[in-house]
Protein backbone atom coordinates (compact mmCIF):
# COMPACT_ATOMS: atom_id res chain seq x y z
CA UNK A 1 0.00 0.00 0.00
CA UNK A 2 2.99 2.79 1.02
CA UNK A 3 4.43 2.03 -2.63
CA UNK A 4 0.91 2.59 -4.46
CA UNK A 5 0.55 5.72 -2.33
CA UNK A 6 4.15 7.10 -3.38
CA UNK A 7 3.41 6.02 -6.87
CA UNK A 8 0.28 8.15 -6.69
CA UNK A 9 2.48 11.20 -5.03
CA UNK A 10 4.86 11.46 -7.58
CA UNK A 11 2.99 11.09 -10.39
CA UNK A 12 0.27 14.02 -9.09
CA UNK A 13 3.67 16.02 -8.06
CA UNK A 14 5.55 15.24 -11.91
CA UNK A 15 2.33 16.59 -13.34
CA UNK A 16 2.44 19.98 -11.07
CA UNK A 17 5.66 20.45 -12.26
CA UNK A 18 4.65 19.74 -15.95
CA UNK A 19 1.40 22.16 -15.49
CA UNK A 20 3.14 24.85 -13.85
CA UNK A 21 5.78 26.17 -16.65
CA UNK A 22 3.00 26.78 -19.74
CA UNK A 23 0.83 28.11 -17.53
CA UNK A 24 3.31 30.77 -15.50
CA UNK A 25 3.94 30.94 -19.02
CA UNK A 26 0.86 32.09 -20.28
CA UNK A 27 0.35 34.12 -17.39
CA UNK A 28 3.35 36.36 -17.26
CA UNK A 29 5.05 38.27 -20.41
CA UNK A 30 8.77 37.47 -20.60
CA UNK A 31 11.20 39.85 -22.74
CA UNK A 32 13.54 38.14 -26.07
CA UNK A 33 16.16 38.20 -23.87
CA UNK A 34 14.81 35.92 -20.65
CA UNK A 35 12.91 33.61 -23.69
CA UNK A 36 16.14 32.72 -24.86
CA UNK A 37 17.49 31.93 -21.05
CA UNK A 38 14.60 29.68 -20.55
CA UNK A 39 15.31 28.18 -24.02
CA UNK A 40 18.93 27.74 -22.90
CA UNK A 41 17.96 26.54 -19.48
CA UNK A 42 16.28 23.48 -21.30
CA UNK A 43 19.41 22.59 -23.04
CA UNK A 44 21.67 23.11 -19.98
CA UNK A 45 19.39 20.62 -17.77
CA UNK A 46 18.91 18.04 -20.87
CA UNK A 47 23.00 17.77 -21.26
CA UNK A 48 23.92 17.99 -17.28
CA UNK A 49 21.12 15.53 -16.48
CA UNK A 50 23.22 13.12 -19.40
CA UNK A 51 26.77 14.11 -17.82
CA UNK A 52 25.34 13.43 -14.37
CA UNK A 53 23.51 9.91 -15.57
CA UNK A 54 27.06 8.97 -17.39
CA UNK A 55 29.54 9.80 -14.54
CA UNK A 56 27.93 9.40 -11.60
CA UNK A 57 30.85 11.11 -10.08
CA UNK A 58 30.61 10.16 -5.71
CA UNK A 59 28.18 7.30 -6.10
CA UNK A 60 30.80 4.44 -5.87
CA UNK A 61 28.84 3.34 -9.42
CA UNK A 62 31.40 4.51 -11.56
CA UNK A 63 32.16 2.34 -14.29
CA UNK A 64 34.41 2.59 -17.32
CA UNK A 65 32.35 0.42 -19.90
CA UNK A 66 29.22 2.92 -19.87
CA UNK A 67 31.13 6.70 -20.20
CA UNK A 68 33.01 4.55 -23.32
CA UNK A 69 29.91 3.78 -25.03
CA UNK A 70 28.27 7.14 -24.79
CA UNK A 71 31.82 9.08 -25.84
CA UNK A 72 31.65 6.66 -28.83
CA UNK A 73 27.87 7.40 -29.63
CA UNK A 74 28.94 10.90 -29.36
CA UNK A 75 31.41 10.99 -31.94
CA UNK A 76 29.13 9.18 -34.17
CA UNK A 77 26.37 11.84 -33.09
CA UNK A 78 28.38 14.69 -33.51
CA UNK A 79 29.56 13.03 -37.40
CA UNK A 80 25.27 13.24 -37.65
CA UNK A 81 24.84 9.42 -37.85
CA UNK A 82 21.60 8.37 -37.71
CA UNK A 83 20.15 8.21 -34.60
CA UNK A 84 19.73 4.12 -34.41
CA UNK A 85 23.21 4.22 -35.27
CA UNK A 86 24.20 6.33 -32.24
CA UNK A 87 22.11 4.04 -30.10
CA UNK A 88 23.32 0.53 -31.22
CA UNK A 89 26.91 2.14 -30.87
CA UNK A 90 26.19 2.85 -27.59
CA UNK A 91 24.42 -0.16 -26.26
CA UNK A 92 26.70 -2.13 -28.02
CA UNK A 93 30.16 -0.55 -26.97
CA UNK A 94 29.10 -0.88 -23.69
CA UNK A 95 28.23 -4.37 -23.59
CA UNK A 96 31.39 -5.30 -25.50
CA UNK A 97 33.84 -3.63 -22.93
CA UNK A 98 31.47 -5.61 -20.07
CA UNK A 99 32.23 -8.55 -22.04
CA UNK A 100 35.83 -7.89 -21.65
CA UNK A 101 35.36 -7.31 -17.91
CA UNK A 102 35.26 -4.12 -17.74
CA UNK A 103 32.98 -2.23 -15.00
CA UNK B 1 -2.89 22.95 -35.90
CA UNK B 2 -4.49 25.92 -36.71
CA UNK B 3 -2.30 25.77 -40.41
CA UNK B 4 -4.55 22.52 -41.59
CA UNK B 5 -6.82 22.27 -44.69
CA UNK B 6 -10.21 22.02 -42.32
CA UNK B 7 -11.56 19.82 -45.27
CA UNK B 8 -8.92 17.29 -44.57
CA UNK B 9 -9.25 17.41 -40.75
CA UNK B 10 -13.23 17.05 -41.07
CA UNK B 11 -13.36 13.98 -43.10
CA UNK B 12 -13.46 11.27 -40.35
CA UNK B 13 -13.79 13.20 -37.01
CA UNK B 14 -17.06 14.95 -37.12
CA UNK B 15 -18.83 14.26 -33.91
CA UNK B 16 -21.55 11.84 -33.86
CA UNK B 17 -24.82 13.19 -33.04
CA UNK B 18 -25.63 12.63 -29.44
CA UNK B 19 -28.73 10.46 -29.71
CA UNK B 20 -26.28 8.09 -31.96
CA UNK B 21 -24.77 5.06 -30.17
CA UNK B 22 -24.40 6.65 -26.87
CA UNK B 23 -22.82 4.00 -25.24
CA UNK B 24 -20.05 4.18 -27.49
CA UNK B 25 -19.93 7.69 -28.25
CA UNK B 26 -19.64 9.27 -25.56
CA UNK B 27 -15.79 8.24 -24.61
CA UNK B 28 -14.88 8.97 -27.84
CA UNK B 29 -14.83 12.61 -28.45
CA UNK B 30 -11.28 12.42 -26.87
CA UNK B 31 -9.58 9.56 -28.48
CA UNK B 32 -11.36 11.23 -32.12
CA UNK B 33 -9.66 14.45 -30.94
CA UNK B 34 -5.99 13.04 -30.87
CA UNK B 35 -6.71 11.15 -34.00
CA UNK B 36 -7.13 14.09 -35.65
CA UNK B 37 -4.84 15.80 -34.19
CA UNK B 38 -2.20 13.16 -35.21
CA UNK B 39 -2.77 13.14 -38.42
CA UNK B 40 -1.87 16.73 -38.65
CA UNK B 41 0.82 16.44 -37.04
CA UNK B 42 2.26 13.53 -39.54
CA UNK B 43 1.40 15.95 -42.20
CA UNK B 44 3.44 18.92 -40.70
CA UNK B 45 6.32 16.63 -39.93
CA UNK B 46 8.86 16.33 -42.97
CA UNK B 47 10.32 12.76 -43.77
CA UNK B 48 13.36 13.27 -42.09
CA UNK B 49 12.28 14.80 -38.73
CA UNK B 50 9.16 11.75 -38.58
CA UNK B 51 12.16 8.99 -39.00
CA UNK B 52 14.18 11.05 -35.90
CA UNK B 53 11.04 10.70 -33.67
CA UNK B 54 10.84 7.35 -34.68
CA UNK B 55 14.75 6.39 -33.62
CA UNK B 56 13.96 8.51 -30.28
CA UNK B 57 10.85 6.20 -29.99
CA UNK B 58 12.82 3.31 -30.95
CA UNK B 59 15.72 4.51 -28.25
CA UNK B 60 13.51 5.30 -25.54
CA UNK B 61 11.60 1.80 -25.97
CA UNK B 62 14.97 0.27 -25.39
CA UNK B 63 15.65 2.04 -22.69
CA UNK B 64 12.02 0.93 -21.52
CA UNK B 65 13.38 -2.73 -22.21
CA UNK B 66 16.76 -1.96 -19.03
CA UNK B 67 14.43 -0.16 -17.06
CA UNK B 68 11.84 -2.96 -16.74
CA UNK B 69 14.38 -5.88 -16.42
CA UNK B 70 16.23 -3.36 -13.63
CA UNK B 71 13.24 -3.26 -11.56
CA UNK B 72 12.57 -7.38 -11.93
CA UNK B 73 15.89 -7.70 -11.01
CA UNK B 74 15.52 -5.88 -8.09
CA UNK B 75 12.32 -7.55 -6.93
CA UNK B 76 9.82 -5.48 -7.44
CA UNK B 77 6.59 -7.02 -9.40
CA UNK B 78 6.78 -6.55 -13.40
CA UNK B 79 3.53 -4.17 -13.17
CA UNK B 80 5.41 -1.58 -10.91
CA UNK B 81 7.28 0.05 -13.84
CA UNK B 82 4.70 -0.30 -16.31
CA UNK B 83 2.48 1.70 -14.10
CA UNK B 84 4.68 4.25 -13.12
CA UNK B 85 5.76 4.62 -16.90
CA UNK B 86 2.61 5.94 -17.55
CA UNK B 87 1.37 7.93 -14.69
CA UNK B 88 4.77 9.35 -13.78
CA UNK B 89 6.46 9.28 -17.72
CA UNK B 90 10.38 10.22 -16.52
CA UNK B 91 12.62 7.67 -16.72
CA UNK B 92 15.09 9.10 -14.20
CA UNK B 93 12.79 9.67 -11.68
CA UNK B 94 11.20 6.39 -11.97
CA UNK B 95 14.62 4.80 -11.60
CA UNK B 96 15.56 6.47 -8.89
CA UNK B 97 12.20 5.68 -7.12
CA UNK B 98 12.23 2.45 -7.55
CA UNK B 99 16.15 2.11 -6.50
CA UNK B 100 15.92 3.77 -3.09
CA UNK B 101 12.70 1.32 -2.26
CA UNK B 102 14.92 -1.28 -3.35
CA UNK B 103 17.85 -0.07 -1.12
CA UNK B 104 15.67 -0.16 1.50
CA UNK B 105 15.00 3.55 1.52
CA UNK B 106 11.44 5.23 2.88
CA UNK B 107 8.53 5.45 0.09
CA UNK B 108 9.42 9.44 1.42
CA UNK B 109 12.38 9.56 0.44
CA UNK B 110 11.96 8.03 -2.60
CA UNK B 111 9.10 10.29 -3.55
CA UNK B 112 10.80 13.45 -2.80
CA UNK B 113 13.84 11.89 -5.06
CA UNK B 114 11.55 11.61 -7.92
CA UNK B 115 10.20 15.30 -7.23
CA UNK B 116 13.42 16.35 -7.00
CA UNK B 117 15.02 15.29 -10.44
CA UNK B 118 11.14 16.32 -12.04
CA UNK B 119 11.20 19.87 -10.88
CA UNK B 120 13.32 20.27 -14.12
CA UNK B 121 9.92 19.94 -15.72
CA UNK B 122 9.09 23.34 -15.05
CA UNK B 123 11.78 25.60 -16.90
CA UNK B 124 10.85 22.78 -19.60
CA UNK B 125 7.28 24.22 -19.83
CA UNK B 126 8.71 27.65 -19.69
CA UNK B 127 10.82 27.00 -22.59
CA UNK B 128 8.06 25.54 -24.41
CA UNK B 129 5.06 27.01 -23.48
CA UNK B 130 2.92 26.79 -26.93
CA UNK B 131 3.91 23.21 -27.96
CA UNK B 132 1.70 21.96 -24.93
CA UNK B 133 -1.41 23.00 -26.66
CA UNK B 134 -4.54 25.07 -24.89
CA UNK B 135 -8.02 24.27 -22.75
CA UNK B 136 -8.63 20.45 -22.59
CA UNK B 137 -5.41 19.54 -24.99
CA UNK B 138 -3.11 20.98 -22.85
CA UNK B 139 -4.16 18.43 -20.21
CA UNK B 140 -2.72 15.65 -22.15
CA UNK B 141 0.23 18.28 -23.44
CA UNK B 142 1.58 18.65 -20.14
CA UNK B 143 1.89 14.87 -18.96
CA UNK B 144 3.64 13.83 -22.18
CA UNK B 145 6.53 16.50 -21.72
CA UNK B 146 9.22 14.86 -21.32
CA UNK B 147 12.88 15.13 -21.62
CA UNK B 148 13.55 13.68 -25.65
CA UNK B 149 10.17 15.59 -26.73
CA UNK B 150 10.95 19.14 -25.38
CA UNK B 151 14.58 18.90 -26.76
CA UNK B 152 13.50 17.47 -30.26
CA UNK B 153 10.80 20.63 -29.86
CA UNK B 154 13.58 22.62 -28.66
CA UNK B 155 15.69 22.28 -32.87
CA UNK B 156 12.19 23.53 -34.64
CA UNK B 157 12.27 27.27 -34.91
CA UNK B 158 9.21 27.08 -36.59
CA UNK B 159 5.85 27.30 -34.17
CA UNK B 160 3.91 24.86 -36.00
CA UNK B 161 6.90 22.14 -36.56
CA UNK B 162 8.11 22.58 -33.43
CA UNK B 163 4.21 22.06 -31.84
CA UNK B 164 3.77 19.30 -34.26
CA UNK B 165 7.28 17.83 -33.35
CA UNK B 166 6.42 17.89 -29.70
CA UNK B 167 3.32 15.67 -29.36
CA UNK B 168 4.37 12.96 -31.71
CA UNK B 169 7.54 12.56 -29.65
CA UNK B 170 5.59 12.81 -26.79
CA UNK B 171 2.78 10.58 -27.81
CA UNK B 172 4.79 8.52 -29.18
CA UNK B 173 6.58 8.18 -25.79
CA UNK B 174 4.17 7.57 -23.98
CA UNK B 175 2.95 4.67 -25.71
CA UNK B 176 6.55 2.77 -25.67
CA UNK B 177 8.06 3.46 -22.20
CA UNK B 178 5.58 1.64 -21.03
CA UNK B 179 5.26 -0.88 -23.85
CA UNK B 180 8.92 -1.57 -23.34
CA UNK B 181 9.18 -1.40 -19.25
CA UNK B 182 6.49 -4.47 -19.93
CA UNK B 183 9.06 -6.35 -22.27
CA UNK B 184 11.50 -5.71 -20.22
CA UNK B 185 9.54 -7.23 -17.06
CA UNK B 186 9.22 -9.91 -19.26
CA UNK B 187 12.73 -10.11 -20.51
CA UNK B 188 13.93 -9.48 -17.13
CA UNK B 189 12.49 -12.82 -15.77
CA UNK B 190 14.53 -14.61 -18.69
CA UNK B 191 18.09 -12.96 -18.69
CA UNK B 192 19.39 -12.33 -15.21
CA UNK B 193 22.15 -10.27 -15.99
CA UNK B 194 20.69 -7.11 -18.36
CA UNK B 195 23.44 -4.95 -17.60
CA UNK B 196 25.81 -7.01 -20.02
CA UNK B 197 23.59 -5.91 -22.95
CA UNK B 198 24.89 -2.07 -22.32
CA UNK B 199 21.43 -0.80 -22.72
CA UNK B 200 22.09 1.83 -19.33
CA UNK B 201 24.20 3.72 -21.98
CA UNK B 202 21.44 4.53 -24.25
CA UNK B 203 19.27 6.98 -22.14
CA UNK B 204 22.14 9.54 -21.38
CA UNK B 205 23.60 8.96 -25.39
CA UNK B 206 20.10 9.96 -26.58
CA UNK B 207 19.96 12.82 -24.13
CA UNK B 208 23.25 13.80 -25.56
CA UNK B 209 22.58 13.50 -29.26
CA UNK B 210 19.14 15.54 -28.79
CA UNK B 211 21.31 18.37 -27.23
CA UNK B 212 24.35 18.60 -29.66
CA UNK B 213 22.96 20.73 -32.37
CA UNK B 214 21.99 23.42 -29.74
CA UNK B 215 25.41 23.26 -28.69
CA UNK B 216 26.69 25.42 -32.09
CA UNK B 217 25.47 28.42 -30.18
CA UNK B 218 28.10 30.51 -28.18
CA UNK B 219 26.16 31.38 -25.38
CA UNK B 220 23.88 27.50 -25.35
CA UNK B 221 27.42 25.85 -25.29
CA UNK B 222 29.12 28.04 -22.80
CA UNK B 223 26.13 27.83 -20.42
CA UNK B 224 25.96 23.64 -20.92
CA UNK B 225 29.92 23.56 -20.46
CA UNK B 226 29.75 25.48 -17.24
CA UNK B 227 26.43 23.94 -16.27
CA UNK B 228 27.20 20.36 -16.41
CA UNK B 229 30.99 20.97 -14.60
CA UNK B 230 29.15 22.31 -11.66
CA UNK B 231 26.29 19.58 -11.84
CA UNK B 232 29.26 16.96 -12.00
CA UNK B 233 31.64 18.53 -9.17
CA UNK B 234 28.04 18.82 -6.77
CA UNK B 235 27.43 15.55 -6.80
CA UNK B 236 29.58 13.55 -4.65
CA UNK B 237 28.04 16.07 -1.71
CA UNK B 238 24.19 16.60 -3.00
CA UNK B 239 21.31 14.57 -3.17
CA UNK B 240 20.43 12.96 -6.61
CA UNK B 241 18.49 15.82 -8.51
CA UNK B 242 19.76 18.50 -7.33
CA UNK B 243 22.81 18.56 -9.14
CA UNK B 244 21.18 18.55 -12.32
CA UNK B 245 19.05 21.80 -10.88
CA UNK B 246 22.27 23.33 -10.23
CA UNK B 247 23.88 23.49 -13.57
CA UNK B 248 20.92 26.12 -14.50
CA UNK B 249 23.91 28.63 -12.55
CA UNK B 250 25.48 27.93 -16.27
CA UNK B 251 22.55 30.99 -17.27
CA UNK B 252 24.77 33.26 -15.56
CA UNK B 253 26.92 33.07 -18.50
CA UNK B 254 24.16 32.81 -20.75
CA UNK B 255 22.95 35.96 -19.82
CA UNK B 256 26.20 37.89 -19.88
CA UNK B 257 26.86 36.77 -23.18
CA UNK B 258 23.20 37.60 -24.72
CA UNK B 259 23.87 40.73 -23.05
CA UNK B 260 26.89 41.67 -24.51
CA UNK B 261 25.96 40.62 -28.18
CA UNK B 262 22.81 42.40 -27.50
CA UNK B 263 25.37 45.78 -26.90
CA UNK B 264 27.10 44.93 -30.00
CA UNK B 265 23.96 44.36 -32.28
CA UNK B 266 22.54 48.02 -30.93
CA UNK B 267 26.18 49.07 -32.89
CA UNK B 268 25.95 52.93 -33.80
CA UNK B 269 22.50 53.87 -33.63
CA UNK B 270 21.80 52.75 -30.10
CA UNK B 271 24.24 55.63 -29.20
CA UNK B 272 22.53 58.14 -30.79
CA UNK B 273 20.70 59.83 -27.53
CA UNK B 274 17.44 60.06 -27.94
Amino acid sequence: MTVAAGVLALAVGTYAFRWAGPALRSRVRFPHHARRLLEIGAVVLLAALAAVTTLPVGTGEMGVAMPAGVAAACVLAWRRSPLLVVVLAAAGTTALLRLTGLP
Amino acid sequence: MRGTPPERVNDHTSPAPPGERPDRHLTEPDRVFIIKYMRSIWRTLDRETALGVGAVCLAVGVIGVSYGATAVAQGFPGWLPVVLGTVVLAGGAEFLFLGILAAGGSPIAAVLAGLLVNARHLPYGLSIPDAVGTGARRLLGVHVMNDEAVAMALAESDRTRRTAVYWACGLGVLAVWPLGAATGALLGTLVPDTAALGLDAVFPAVLLTLVLPALRDRATFGAVALGTAVALLGSPFLPAGLPVLLALTGLGYASWRLHRDAVHAAGTPAREPS
